[in-house]
């Protein structure tokens, strides 16, 4: 088993087959979802907190129901409604709900680094579910997931990552993970939102969209994130769309079999065409599907280690109990 | 005894001896195979279960009985107390459990706490008629109320003894043995 991190607070630097074992694991969560009862009681008495300081419907919903799927109760915290709004800081927010013995805190922040932050000053595990423009880990895993499912592995695709670079933490996770598994990656926009300093992170990148996607395997589409973007970019939404939108027609010079992936939400029209976001190329509701079992096994492999761990310390690191073999299972 | 401390208690012929009668005790208590589907406990319980499925199709012919496997990883009891993560490989069910009757199999017997874990896990796929336990070796120290109700062969052991079934579909060879702690 070579996952073995306390947190998941983003995926620059974690080994590939660290990768592997967490995509192994989420895929065999998977059939938990398709069963009439889908729920087993694996964490049954743990609590997983969702402290949301960015709106979301995806990822809430669909930490939410992994969370319950393993029997774990659930609290939902949104930025409306904590204590921000009075004042508080993150930290002290964080440490008054760790004094309510919670198992794992999901967080989400506007800021780049908030789950290192917290990371630092709470014990319990702490999952990025997307802070600022840095990282938004399980959204990469379940891109895996899929694009791994739809060619079988990884290694020696060409993945052409499209659109709003400079401020995704969508397409930066992905860019780490899939050089980790060797694949060749293109980051494709325009030249202020695809800085070249992303070369040095291995990537190649292309400014027109056409050479960009000539021969990939797989095409990720990025949400323009009109939220994030103070200054001007590009002249105008209409600009953006003529030179960068995904149609059929520009699908088509990527390889036959091509799988074309978006992790919402869409702008349709400005940077996908309604044809190809629900064309037979896409496997954007794979991707929904799979954000739940990846979601699973990593809420399963944090949990279950963090309490490992704590036993192992109450027993004065007496590990010979959990020696392999018939004697320790049965 | 060797001098490392291991014993060989079966070698394949009396593997193969103790699977040849479990089938044939499974044909005469429920009166054929009708209705019956065997579920294998990972890992080593599915090799088993696959070689009953052979033996019993063998001695009643017809269609081969159902066939499942169940990971029982995340219906362990002992979550907290293991250091490191076990790999789920994932539960495959695909046959209607209601009203069947589930022959469970595993390898070893030894506390009950694998097998109350395994019947949790099916009674999440549906309200079988019955279920059964066979097992190729009963090492004892039940920690729960669980009995098989079929046996390969009891070997009396120590609690810190270590039974190992060893399976020609993973380790290239048939044998049981048991290691002194």
């Amino acid at each position: 088993m070579a996952f073995a991190q306390r947190h998941l607070l983003g995926l620059e630097g974690m080994p590939g087959e660290g990768i592997v074992a967490l995509l192994d694991s989420a895929a065999s969560f998977k059939e938990i979802s398709e069963r009439d009862i889908k729920k087993v009681p694996t964490l049954r008495g743990k609590t997983v907190i969702n402290l949301f300081y960015e709106s979301s419907t995806r990822t809430r919903t669909s930490f939410e129901i992994a969370a319950k799927r393993l029997s774990a109760d659930t609290v939902n915290i949104t930025s409306s409604s904590a204590s921000t709004t009075k004042g508080e800081t993150l930290v002290d927010t964080a440490r008054n709900l760790e004094a309510m013995r919670p198992d794992a805190i999901v967080l989400r922040h506007p800021m780049s680094g908030a789950p290192q932050l917290l990371a630092r000053h709470v014990t319990c595990p702490i999952i990025n579910a997307g802070d600022g423009c840095h990282e938004h880990p399980t959204q990469a895993l379940l891109d895996l997931l899929t694009i791994r499912e739809r060619r079988g592995q990884i290694a020696g695709l060409t993945v052409a990552i499209v659109g709003d670079l400079l401020h995704s933490r969508v397409g930066r996770s992905n860019l780490h993970a899939l050089r980790a598994l060797g694949a060749t990656v293109r980051l494709v926009g325009p030249p202020t939102l695809v800085p070249r300093e992303f070369r040095a992170l291995g990537a190649e990148i292309h400014t027109r969209l056409a050479d960009g996607v000539r021969d990939a395997d797989v095409i990720m589409m990025l949400r323009i994130q009109r939220e994030r973007m103070g200054a001007n970019y590009f002249p105008s939404l209409d600009e953006y769309s003529h030179y960068y939108c995904l149609t059929e027609e520009v699908v088509r010079l990527a390889k036959p079999q091509v799988i074309i992936l978006h992790p919402g939400p869409m702008n349709r029209g400005l940077e996908i065409s309604s044809a190809v976001a629900d064309g037979p190329y896409s496997v954007i509701m794979n991707q929904v599907t799979n954000g739940v079992a990846v979601r699973m096994a990593l809420l399963y492999l944090l949990v279950a280690r963090n309490k490992a761990e704590q036993a192992d310390s109450e027993a004065g690191g007496d590990v010979a109990v959990a020696a392999s073999g018939k004697g320790a299972r049965a | 005894m060797s001098e490392n401390g291991t014993r060989q208690v079966m070698d394949w012929q009396a593997i193969q001896r103790a699977l040849v009668r479990i089938a044939h005790e499974i044909v005469e208590r429920g009166h054929g195979t009708a209705n019956l589907a065997l579920v294998g406990i990972r890992s080593r319980g599915v090799h088993i279960a696959q070689r009953l499925r052979r033996i019993l199709h063998e001695i009643e012919g017809g269609d081969a009985v159902p066939f499942g496997v169940v990971d029982i990883t995340l219906y362990r009891d002992d979550l907290d107390r293991r250091m490191q993560n076990p790999v789920v490989q994932g539960t495959d069910i695909h046959f209607d459990v209601d009203g069947r009757r589930i022959l469970l199999v595993d390898d070893v017997l030894f506390t009950g706490r694998t097998i109350r874990a395994a019947m949790d896990a099916i009674i999440d796929f549906g309200r079988p008629q019955a279920i059964q336990l066979a097992v190729l070796v009963d090492r004892g120290h039940r920690e729960l109320p669980i009995r098989a109700d079929y046996v390969g062969k009891n070997i009396p052991t120590a609690r810190q003894e270590d039974v190992a079934v060893r399976l020609a579909e993973a380790d290239g060879v048939d044998e049981v043995v048991v290691t002194a702690a």
